[in-house]
């Protein structure tokens, strides 16, 4: 009978005595303690993604080439809207501290404004992602195999020998005018041009886009135009298997699911913390708003919070830095 | 159960209130922070459009440039953002540990297993 929780021990000794070892309360402490165990698991996903790349025997997009796109502007532009959305997420946890500095100074009114602004830049940041999730899924053109060896000479005068399975990818409009088309849809039919080919649209939207120009080694090196005699000897050696955007099973950015689902982990994963986030800075905010810390004396919470908060953001830098920039 | 969230004295940390001087000065280095933030990610964004990636040489050091920044962003946000450099010793030693520990681990890992794919992998199926 009587192990170490029967003695007798004066709570001097014990941490039970009113003082906080740390200097900190509990409740911060244990926010720590979360934030510890939380980055251990994003630093095991990252870990996990370079294992896997560095494994790969099948070419690995670059990150910045994947997405290119901006809304509202014609063109690519690599990497700006990824650097955005750090921008954007930097900043509101700069007014985050702000907040937190503000409820040391008990003044109710600047913890409620910045608190208020770091859930503004906590939903563009949100809205960000969506809009980036949404473009990954869709994709930009779509990509077909190829069925048999082709040999092609691009715009810029290499020669490439292609085999069997190499992927080509199909420029913005034709590509989306190609999937009704591949999927059997009546309103679409494939006419013979000038040029060679054309994707023609009946009906209430008619239009019809030519084959212009195809593309060789999207996403990674030596990304290459072929267009004209070359482009129709791509097109005509297409197999069945074409592929637009990405979902859990088909990608058009690598011959490898690795990249994508890493991607949708990661990155969901990420911003379900963000979401998370702004749903509690909401309820701190309702909080703060109707005087619960006023009458506490002090802002611990926002403190709190605002850890968390930062946290966020700190695993963004890593996320930019491994799944965007290497 | 007793409440820690309630002040019982004043050496406790929930009562770190400070007086608007000493906010002030807080809100200028929070400002200057911010500056150096956003300064290392613009460098680093320009780097990432400029620099095309290949197996030369140059873009391991890149790569570590890019690595060394990242550690740097990393250590401002925890030690100034989030107070971790204002508190005492032994919880920065607490929340540190674990990850010179992971960084050990990782370190043994790749050096050990990582060549796994270039070998026989398949003795592992």
């Amino acid at each position: 009978m009587g192990g170490e929780s029967t003695k007798v021990i004066s709570n001097e000794v014990l941490w039970g005595g009113g003082q906080s070892p740390f200097s900190v309360s509990y409740g911060k402490m244990m926010m720590w303690y979360f934030l510890v165990s939380d980055a251990l698991t994003f630093g095991g996903l990252l870990t996990a993604y370079g294992f896997v790349r560095a494994s790969s025997t099948d070419p690995w997009p670059i990150g910045e080439q994947a997405f290119r796109s901006l809304p509202f502007v014609e063109g690519e532009y690599p990497l700006i809207y990824v650097a955005l959305m750090t921008f954007i997420l930097i900043v509101s946890s700069v007014t985050m501290v702000l907040a937190v500095e503000a409820g040391h100074r008990n003044d109710k009114r600047e913890v409620i404004k910045w608190l208020g602004l770091t859930i503004i830049g906590g939903f563009f940041f949100l809205g960000s992602q969506a809009w980036e999730w949404s473009h990954y899924i869709h994709g930009s053109g779509g990509t077909f195999l190829l069925n048999e060896a082709v040999v092609v000479t691009s715009d810029d005068g290499q020669t490439f020998s292609l085999n069997k399975g190499d992927a080509v990818y199909m420029d913005h409009h034709f590509g989306h005018l190609a999937e009704p088309w591949i999927e059997g849809e009546p309103q679409v039919s494939l006419v013979e041009s000038d040029h060679g080919v054309k994707l023609v649209e009946m009906g209430e939207h008619a239009h019809e886009v030519e084959l212009h120009s195809l593309t060789l080694n999207k996403y990674i090196n030596n990304e290459s135009h072929v267009s004209g005699a070359d482009a129709m000897k791509l097109w005509n050696a297409r197999s069945e298997s074409f592929s637009f955007g990405a979902n859990m099973h088909v990608n058009e950015y690598a011959s490898q699911q690795a990249y994508a689902n890493f991607f949708f982990f990661i990155t969901g994963f990420h911003g379900f913390h963000v979401f998370s986030g702004v749903v509690i800075n909401i309820i701190i905010f309702i909080m703060a708003y109707r005087g619960v810390f006023e009458r506490r004396k002090h802002y611990e919470m926002v403190e709190k919070i605002g850890l968390y908060w930062h946290f966020v953001d700190l695993v963004w830098v890593f996320v930019f830095t491994f799944f965007y920039l290497i | 159960m007793e409440r820690d969230d309630l002040i019982v004295n004043d050496s406790y940390a929930l009562n770190a209130h400070h007086s608007e001087e000493e906010g002030a000065k807080i809100r200028r280095n929070t400002w200057k922070v911010t500056g150096i933030l956003t300064l290392l990610t613009t460098v680093e964004v320009i780097m990432g459009i400029y620099f095309k990636r290949s197996e030369a040489f140059s873009w391991t050091m890149i790569k570590w440039t890019f690595i060394i920044l990242t550690v740097v962003k990393a250590a401002y946000i925890v030690l100034v953002f989030m107070h971790l450099g204002d508190e005492r010793s032994n919880l920065k030693k607490a929340v540190l540990a674990p990850y010179m520990l992971f960084i050990a681990y990782l370190l043994f890992i790749a050096i050990t297993e990582g060549f796994g794919h270039l070998g026989n992998f398949n003795a592992f199926h």
